[in-house]
């Protein structure tokens, strides 16, 4: 059996809140979540939740209070691990003083590529985020969208296996979303394993081959997207038109919406025939059909409705 | 050996020359050249001690400004910009990261010391047009400066590990102004006639730096020579403060959750 990914067992992150009398305050309560290679893992949950924190905590930049976490079968305090390992902090923010070409010069050096490695995987990479032609452009002159495709190039640059992304897709216009989304899906082609943090639902219905949902630093749920969200068919959606002058049936008079010149109404799934029936009846022309299932959103923002409701013992003792 | 703390420090050295850090030498060169010119009615001799004199106490001033203003932000700028984020996401030990920019500071301020010390030497050369032997005790003086230089920034950046570049400034230069009356705090324990207010003043000397035996700015503008020991032990001393500073530091940084 091969060594997952990523193991993340029991991570806690304590917080000191306060000057004079600080009290712990807990961001991440135990954590536990095996990633296996060459998955697509979104990692979802509001502001807050411990997204970042998580990732904060793999990369070594603040320690956790407990428990452990394996990348590819070494620990993350192992600085060997970092060699097999990508990461895009979130809304990154570069020497402003280079350019992409200097700075992911500066990037590959710490990894110890000879000249012609580095240059060759500086114009390959540039070139693959869309940032050929602003190669030599400093990056203070940088729009927060190409500082995003910048921020990709370095954490590819040196092939590794596992990429952790931290909100890839923020401030990012359609084009540049679409883009991204592109490269994480050539990253898993290629074998890789890509875990990335989102709060944007329909990118990780997309991308993911499994999510976890992050909610008040606790894992409330893990599993793929089609199998965390029921495939029962909840209503079925009809959108039609009717002739001019003729009046709607009166059972639909109520719930129909008009939208644009048609009309568009939810019905049971149950109730589909006679509702049809009624519609050939006054010549109503049908334009579609939907079976509406619940989303990934609807599953999250029931996750979020029950973390709000109930209240949370976010703070802890502290030692 | 790790290339890790030599490319942060050539890096930082670029940070620093695009930032424009090097145009003090302009401010340098036209305070060599004002003082030449004004000093060139006086005679020769007096005109070479207040050139010596003027220079040596620039190129300290300059670098003691550098060492301490840019030396307490190399930590936190990175912090605060985040541009530490996906540098230490990188296989760089967090002591590699500070090494090498101490290492980057180090090397901005030689090479603005090294143009300084040609500019000085230009100006020297103005007033009495020759070389004398005696100059290369000015040179001397110029490497004491760098070493002072070298453990002050390596007192900035052990401050900046823990505390905030105000506080990091007040504490480096605190320290630098108390290490330069070491050996009167040595003194004032003396006089107490308490052997614990003797022990305390005694360990207190010994932990301040002492700044004083850097200071040869009398013996070169009078073009007295320096002691052969004197050149090892500064050179010693500097690399083990220097040394002990890197390793407090990084033991206190490598701990440290960042923002």
């Amino acid at each position: 059996m091969s060594t997952p990914a990523i193991e993340i067992e029991g991570l806690t992150k304590d917080y000191p809140v306060g000057f004079w009398r600080p009290r712990m305050r807990r961001s991440l309560d135990h954590l536990t979540l095996q990633v296996e290679d060459g998955e697509v893992f979104g990692f979802l949950g509001p502001n807050g939740a411990g997204k970042t924190t998580t990732l904060k905590v793999l990369m070594s930049i603040i320690f956790p209070s407990s428990g452990t976490a394996r990348v590819r079968g070494k620990s993350i305090d192992d600085v060997r691990m970092h060699r097999e390992i990508g990461y895009l902090p979130e809304q990154p923010y570069f020497y402003d003083y280079l350019t992409a070409r200097e700075l992911l010069d500066y990037y590959a050096r710490l990894f110890g590529f000879g000249a012609a490695d580095r240059r060759e995987r500086i114009t390959r990479f540039l070139k693959r985020v869309g940032l050929a032609q602003a190669a030599d452009v400093q990056l203070r002159k940088f729009s927060k969208g190409m500082l995003q495709r910048v921020g990709i190039a370095q954490a590819i640059l040196h092939d590794p296996q596992v990429i952790f992304l931290d909100e890839p897709m923020s401030g990012l216009d359609p084009v540049g979303r679409r883009e991204v989304r592109d490269i994480i899906h050539a990253l898993k082609r290629e074998g890789r394993t890509v875990f990335f943090s989102t709060h944007i639902l329909s990118d990780a219905e997309m991308l993911c081959d499994r999510v976890g949902v992050l909610v008040g630093g606790k894992l409330q749920g893990v599993g793929a997207p089609g199998d965390i969200v029921s495939m029962e068919v909840y209503a079925m959606e009809i959108l039609f038109e009717t002739p001019a002058g003729r009046p709607l049936p009166s059972s639909l008079a109520k719930s129909a919406a008009r939208v644009g010149g048609r009309h568009r109404v939810e019905v049971p799934e149950d109730q589909l025939y006679p509702v049809l029936d009624e519609l050939r009846s006054c010549e109503a022309r049908i334009l579609s059909i939907t079976p509406l299932r619940p989303t990934l959103e609807d599953y999250f923002f029931r996750l979020v409705g029950r973390e709000n409701s109930t209240p949370q013992p976010v703070e802890v003792a502290s030692g | 050996m790790s290339a890790i703390p030599g490319i942060v420090a050539v890096n930082t050295f670029r940070e620093a020359v695009r930032d424009r850090v090097l145009y003090n030498l302009i401010v340098f060169a036209l305070m060599m050249i004002g003082a030449s010119v004004l000093v060139g009615e006086i005679s020769i001799g007096i005109s070479r001690l207040v050139i010596i004199n003027l220079g040596l106490s620039a190129i300290s001033l300059f670098g003691l400004v550098m060492a301490v203003f840019i030396g307490v932000g190399l930590v936190y700028k990175e912090m605060e910009k985040r541009t530490l984020y996906s540098l230490l996401a990188k296989p760089v030990r967090r002591w590699e990261f500070l090494v090498g920019k101490f290492g980057g500071l180090l090397l901005t301020l030689t090479v603005n010391k090294f143009f300084m010390a040609l500019g000085l030497a230009a100006a020297l050369y103005y007033v009495s047009r020759e070389f004398l032997r005696a100059d290369a005790t000015v040179l001397l003086a110029i490497y004491f400066i760098l070493l002072e230089l070298a453990l002050v920034t390596a007192l900035a950046l052990f401050f900046s590990c823990f505390s905030s570049p105000m506080l990091s400034t007040l504490f480096t230069l605190g320290i630098y102004v108390a290490g330069f009356f070491s050996s009167d705090i040595r003194g004032i324990g003396m006089v107490t006639h308490s052997p614990a207010m003797q022990t305390t003043a005694r360990i207190i000397s010994y932990l301040l730096p002492n700044f004083r035996n850097f200071n040869v700015m009398a013996a070169a503008s009078h073009g007295d020579a320096i002691p052969f020991s004197l050149i090892w032990q500064n050179t010693a001393y500097a690399a083990l403060y220097v040394a002990l500073l890197l390793i407090a530091a990084s033991a206190i940084f490598s701990g440290r959750n960042l923002k």
